[in-house]
């Protein structure tokens, strides 16, 4: 396919082949862990432990050793499960929504976000799981047939749909996955020997790059990312209504759906940017993630950052419009009241930062945007604790107004499950290429510097040939 | 079953596809062609037709959609102890969308993904049916069954059309 020479290139450096490019991303996975890894993996692995300790105590303890109260009984736990539910939803962004708009720029990106997504996804899932008190009955929220006369799940519930929407959700972004690793794993397999050879063999289900497969591969990526497409958006808008179909001032109301959207890409973008940055210097990828890859990256923070500005501002509108004297409470309260700096956090975070994208040259400046997405990540996190615990705090009785603080189990849980989530990155990094080589292949003679500028030349010549041709007949 | 094919290796696309539209021109029957990303417009020059996935993809849609359907018809508003929430009816039909919309995306993409291993033999330990290792990493081979190469110059064709080497191999494909 034609593509003009004079666009930003989206691999760097002059000496790209097919086989360096197979070189240059899958030499990570054969060579030893740098001892920055294991530096890395180490403390993740410290995290991972907190967790397992916190989870056990929690289990063990009861509910009740959370700070929740019977005012505010959403804290902490549902905050990071709507917070880590959101960060998921840039992987499937770039794996599927830019694949239907074919951009390639996707390509370098795509296959390390979904990881990510498969990660966050997981590490939301624990907090409903735990916070429904006893796991080990959770089965009850399946619809399965029971002992009491089959008493069936209430398919009236959001939080019902949510059950539905998070499996799918994860186990759509699972396979979509999967099968867009198998030629990479292939490619592992073919250049490894022995139990490593073995190993990445079973993974990569016999994989041959014949035309036929490579047809059909591009038909299944189309169709599930045309599931997918649908499915991600299906998935915050449920986590939205989780809150919308209650009476709860601040969270009853009609824009919940594409404002929680919005809110997910906006904070999932932040995530891909914070690990791609450390990623690609880390694994020397810089030709292949690319300053041109993170620019339009934030230029995607920058516009659902300033969807996210412009559905708070409305809500506030809306809550002043209706004239309900509860939800007008309910906005004031969160910019004035008890929890004011979080609001005010999330305000800084969410809806000013962003905007410092405007300047091209804050997009190209590493440092600048790895701080922005890290603001980013912050500020999406407060987004959800504003809503859930200012919203409760303070109910319509004034009798049960309450105030919320986590207690140490909260906290471990929170930087534990970064600790799980940290963990299953760097396994990832160590034993999956990061980057689709094969769909990276496929745009190096339209989209590799070395290539451009070898058509720029044959473009040129043929513009001046035909130059002289028309003087000459002049 | 190994069989003995005639194989060209070629190091670019571009030359590959050039090669096969001379292979085509003498009307030698080209068995399959590997390379390490998908090729635009290969298949046409191979002959294949458009993949029935998408047909695939649509009647598991319609699985997936009635099962969740009826799954939650039946359960709220057909079994014999569906709940009564405050006397609202039994069958909300708004109520069911979410779930109707999971189960369709769900059904779908697990029953493409094993049509997908299905048709090409793919699954946990399957042996690779590919001639040469390098075809995952950056060569393009296309290969041609020896009792169809019998008889014609598809051999001297490929090697004056940019092939790398040009060779009759007994493998597994």
């Amino acid at each position: 396919m034609y593509e003009s020479p004079y666009r930003r290139p989206l691999i760097t450096g002059d000496d790209t082949t097919y086989k360096k490019i197979s070189d240059d991303i899958i030499i990570p996975v054969e060579a030893k862990p740098t001892q920055w890894w294991y530096m890395g993996f180490a403390i993740s692995l410290a995290f991972l432990a907190l967790y397992v300790w916190a989870i056990g105590y929690l289990l063990w303890n009861g509910v009740g050793s959370w700070g929740l109260n019977k005012t505010v009984d959403w804290g902490w736990d549902i905050t990071n499960f709507v917070w880590w539910v959101g960060i998921g939803h840039a992987g499937t962004l770039i794996s599927a929504v830019l694949l239907l708009f074919r951009q390639k720029w996707r390509t370098a990106v795509n296959r390390s976000a979904e990881a990510m997504t498969i990660f966050a996804v997981v590490c939301a899932g624990v907090y409903p799981l735990l916070h429904a008190g006893r796991p080990w009955v959770i089965y009850w929220a399946l619809p399965l047939p029971n002992t009491y006369g089959n008493l069936w799940a209430n398919f009236n519930s959001p939080l019902l749909w949510d059950v539905f929407a998070i499996s799918t959700y994860l186990t759509v972004s699972v396979v979509f996955w999967y099968v867009g690793l198998l030629p990479d794993l292939a490619s592992v397999r073919d250049r490894a020997e022995g139990m490593k050879k073995k190993i990445y063999g079973i993974l990569s289900f016999g994989w041959n790059g014949s035309a036929k497969a490579w047809s059909r591969f591009e038909v299944i990526s189309l169709i599930l990312a045309g599931l997918a497409t649908p499915l991600v958006l299906s998935v915050h808008t449920i986590v939205s209504m989780d809150f919308a179909t209650s009476v709860i001032p601040g969270w009853h109301t009609t824009i919940f759906p594409p404002y929680f959207v919005a809110g997910a890409v906006f904070s999932g973008f932040a995530m891909v940017l914070t690990l791609l940055i450390v990623a690609r210097k880390a694994m020397n990828l810089e030709n292949y993630i690319t300053l041109n890859h993170i620019d339009v990256m934030c230029k995607i923070i920058m516009v659902t950052g300033s969807i996210v500005g412009s559905a708070y501002i409305t809500e506030f509108f809306i809550a002043w419009y209706s004239a309900v004297e509860y939800e007008r409470y309910a906005f004031v309260n969160r910019m004035f009241g008890e929890y004011w700096w979080s609001y005010w956090a999330m305000m800084t975070c969410n809806v000013i930062t962003p905007q410092l994208f405007w300047s091209q040259k804050l997009r190209r400046n590493i440092t600048a945007v790895f701080i922005i997405s890290i603001f980013v990540n912050i500020g999406m996190w407060f987004e959800r604790f504003v809503i859930i615990v200012t919203s409760l705090h303070r109910d319509y009785l004034p009798s049960s107004w309450a105030m919320y603080s986590p207690t140490w189990v909260e906290i471990s849980m929170y930087m534990g499950s970064m600790g799980l989530f940290f963990t299953l990155f760097f396994l990832f990094a160590k034993y999956v290429p990061v980057i689709a080589v094969a769909e990276v292949k496929s745009i190096m003679k339209t989209s590799a510097e070395k290539y451009m500028k070898i058509t720029m030349e044959k473009e040129k010549a043929e513009e001046s040939a035909q130059h002289s041709h028309e003087s000459h007949h002049a | 079953m190994s069989q003995k094919f005639v194989l060209g290796y070629f190091d670019d696309e571009e030359t590959l596809m050039h090669a096969i539209e001379k292979i085509n021109a003498t009307g030698t029957k080209i068995y399959e062609v590997y390379s390490p990303f998908p090729i635009h417009g290969i298949d046409d020059l191979l002959g294949y037709k458009r993949t029935r996935l998408s047909v695939a993809a649509f009647i598991f849609g319609c699985i997936g959609f009635s099962l969740a359907l009826f799954m939650q018809t039946f359960m709220l508003g057909l079994d014999k102890w569906r709940i009564n929430i405050g006397g609202k009816p039994y069958l909300a039909w708004p109520d069911f969308v979410p779930v109707t919309f999971e189960g369709t995306v769900l059904i779908t993409a697990l029953g493409m993904v094993f049509t997908f291993m299905w048709v090409n033999e793919f699954f946990p330990g399957a042996v690779e049916k590919q001639p040469h290792p390098r075809v995952t990493e950056d060569l393009f081979v296309v290969a041609i069954k020896s009792e169809d190469a019998e008889g014609s110059d598809v051999q001297s064709i490929m090697s004056s059309n940019g092939a790398l080497e040009v060779k009759e191999e007994e493998v597994l494909l």
